[in-house]
């Protein structure tokens, strides 16, 4: 038995090893794009949200149209090579270093999530891969850039978007808008501390007087001392720089205890733009505050809205859907322009081109787009870009 | 302890295996073979050092994501200010520091407590690391920008797994090695034989928590980005201890029995399954469990005495 078992195991895997190592037969017609993310593990719910229903919306759109329109005269269809990279670095590495030599992809998808997005940007770079990232949010994006050539940067760099909301709360405390005294919390994991950090720097400079500051482990499960501490230093605004589970726990332990109704400015940060944190909340968070943010009134948002809901079947977020869907219109318009399927000449085109996306014209300046949304708000259900950096249109008034 | 004429071929033999291997990354499609390649030197490198520690004790530690945390942050952190090859050695030995400490209190505890306080140590190392970053680091030792390619990672990673067979084969022609094997037979006799118990275990503790330190180190550049979460992750100890359980642990190169095909195993399922890896590994483990406990080195051991006696005569 055990030796039936074990020839099993080593002819299962010198058939597989075949299977691996021999590139897969192309079909010539369709152009082959990779894509590797979470479908499992702690940031599974974020690629589900923000990642592979653009992905799917995009193909299904470009495959509608049938397909990239290449020098042929022809248009070639996309397909689209998914791993699930189980939010495990080393697997995502592995993953896209398989779309680009066993799968032999012609364009890969940047992974999701910046600790992965900035694994594989060694293999874009060595393997001559364009990568348009989208959810990699780093304040090294000049490094990154001058390190790797076609490696490009779309959703903003961490001290904008934590400076997003100081700017906004110091033009208000100007205007007599809101009083001085400022509670602000983070989540004591990479990305929070990053924000935090980023935005004490403004708060202090700016006069605020930080009357209730603490970090949190990402793991918390109650989160009411935090809110009570809050509440007994008689804030004016407060402000987190929370995750998913706490974005929505400290939100509703904020409209238990009432201390949401005592603030001026009420912010939470990742997941606050998630269609879910509306329909958690309902009406009750109209005025509270998030990263990121979108013009929800442009037609082109509109139009890129309803086009997800019919075909994904949900509602993108209000931040990074509308620009991971506008990373996409942009490879697919640079293949168009070259015409090719050649991947340096497409590098070169995004570099010196401008495209027309969902989030308005974008021209990539040193590798980056650098303008984009920093903070937002609820109003009526909708979210609405309040703050930005560069200069976007439709920027709205904080009710 | 004078070599024997059959030990000196064998040792001629794995530094010419070695040798081989360290042209692979020369050989054509390599970025490829490479990426699959790593992770098994790596926990080939692992599980063999966890081995070392585990198997004759049977004491199972789930520390090894702690050492590699640590060896990970060494080096994200002093990259700056430090030569590469001297943040490995600080790496190693802040690793065998580490494992001092953590053996010095918890070995003399039994087998069971030693495993839970080895999970939880993962953990508590991760939490001070993020608590240095929230109150003083800020985003210092997140980023490792260096020019090293997967190849170097490997021909480092190699010449490590040579070091760790050296130290191992040494360790059981020792005295050590000798305690050890009857620490783990009964641990009472031992005791009344003279054997200084505790001290033996965390020897061999500093060694497996040394080189998981250093393998921590020398993995940091391939992922540029470095967080807790990543750097700390509990599942790289189970992992490891799959592995060696898998090639089995009565033979300093039965991890590398189960390294192997488990990549290639994990390979297949996650290029084909993309969407149900976790299943089907579950799958596999079961199996592995029910039809080979003693690991494919066992297996392999069984076979080659079955081979050797004489036909129809069974062992079993």
């Amino acid at each position: 038995m055990k030796l039936k078992t074990l020839s099993t195991l080593v002819g299962a895997v010198t058939l597989a090893g075949a299977a691996v190592f021999s590139a897969s037969a192309m079909a010539e017609d369709t152009i082959r794009i990779g894509a590797a993310a979470p479908k499992t593990g702690p940031l599974a719910g974020g690629a589900a949200v923000t990642y592979w229903p653009n992905v799917e919306l995009w193909a299904h759109q470009v495959n509608e149209r049938g397909g990239i329109l290449l020098n042929d005269g022809e248009r070639h269809p996309v397909e689209i090579i998914e791993y699930d990279d189980r939010t495990n670095p080393t697997e995502t590495i592995r993953a896209v270093q398989r779309l680009a030599t066993s799968d032999g992809v012609d364009f890969i998808i940047p992974p999701y999530g910046t600790g992965m997005a900035l694994a594989t940007a060694p293999i874009f770079d060595r393997l001559g891969y364009p990568m348009i990232n989208v959810t990699a949010i780093t304040d090294q994006t000049d490094a990154l850039t001058a390190r790797y050539d076609g490696v490009f940067f779309t959703l903003g760099k961490t001290t904008p978007l934590a400076q997003g909301i100081a700017r906004l709360a110091a033009d208000m405390k100007a205007n007599g808008e809101v009083g001085n005294r400022l509670a602000m919390v983070n989540v004591a994991d990479a990305f929070g501390i990053e924000l935090a950090e980023a935005a004490r720097g403004i708060f202090e400079e700016e006069g605020f007087d930080i009357v209730y500051s603490t970090s949190y482990p990402p793991t918390i499960q109650d989160v009411t001392p935090i809110i009570n501490s809050a509440q007994d230093a008689d804030p004016d605004l407060f402000v987190a720089f929370s995750y998913p589970p706490d974005t929505f726990a400290l939100t509703e332990q904020a409209q238990v205890s009432g201390l949401m109704d005592e603030v001026d400015v009420f912010y939470t940060a990742v997941a606050n733009a998630f269609p879910a944190y509306r329909n958690r909340f309902g009406d009750g968070i109209d005025g509270v505050y998030g990263v990121g943010g979108v013009n929800p009134e442009d037609p082109a948002f509109v139009e890129y809205k309803e086009a997800h809901m019919a075909v994904t079947g949900a509602e993108p977020d209000y931040w990074a859907s509308a620009v991971m869907y506008s990373s996409l219109q942009v490879l697919e318009q640079a293949i168009e322009g070259v015409g090719t399927l050649d991947r340096q000449a497409v590098t070169e085109y995004l570099k010196n081109n401008s495209f027309d996306t969902v989030m308005g014209e974008w021209t990539f300046n040193n590798q980056q787009i650098s303008n984009y949304w920093t903070v937002g708000q609820w109003q009526n259900g909708d979210f609405y870009g309040v703050g930005s950096f560069g200069d976007m249109e439709g920027t709205a008034d904080p009710m | 302890m004078k070599l024997k004429q059959s030990d000196l071929w064998m040792g001629l033999a794995i530094l010419a295996a070695f040798f081989v291997l360290a042209w692979l990354p020369l050989a054509p499609g390599a970025d490829g073979w490479l990426s699959i390649v790593v992770p098994i030197t790596m926990y080939t490198v692992l599980a063999t050092s966890w081995a070392i520690f585990s198997g004759p004790t049977h004491y199972v530690s789930l520390a090894t994501a702690a050492f590699f945390g640590v060896g990970s942050y060494t080096l994200a952190l002093g990259l700056e200010s430090l030569p590469y090859p001297v943040l490995l050695i600080i790496a190693a030995i802040l690793g065998a520091i580490m494992a001092a400490l953590v053996g010095w209190a918890t070995l003399r505890l039994s087998g069971v407590y030693f495993v839970i306080f080895t999970l939880g140590l993962a953990e508590l190392t991760r939490q001070v690391f993020t608590w240095y970053q929230n109150n003083m680091g800020g985003t210092r030792g997140s980023y490792v920008f260096t020019d090293l390619t997967d190849a170097h990672i490997y021909w480092q990673l190699l010449a490590l797994a040579l070091l760790v067979y050296l130290v191992g084969w040494l360790i059981n022609r020792s005295r050590l090695g000798f305690a050890i094997r009857i620490i783990g037979g009964d641990e009472s006799v031992a005791k009344h034989s003279g054997i200084n118990v505790a001290w033996s275990k965390i020897v061999l503790f500093m060694v497996s928590g040394s080189v998981a330190a250093v393998v921590g180190a020398i993995l940091a550049p391939r992922f540029v980005y470095i967080e807790p979460s990543m750097a700390f992750n509990p599942q790289l100890s189970f992992m490891v201890v799959i592995m060696a359980l898998l090639g089995g642990t009565q033979r300093l190169w039965g991890p590398l029995m189960g390294a192997i095909p488990f990549a290639f195993v994990w390979e297949i399922i996650a290029s084909n399954f993309p969407a149900q890896t976790t299943l089907l590994m579950g799958v596999a483990f079961l199996l592995v469990v029910f039809y080979i406990p003693n690991g494919i080195s066992g297996v392999l051991i069984r076979w080659y005495h079955k081979a050797r006696s004489k036909p129809g005569v069974s062992h079993e």
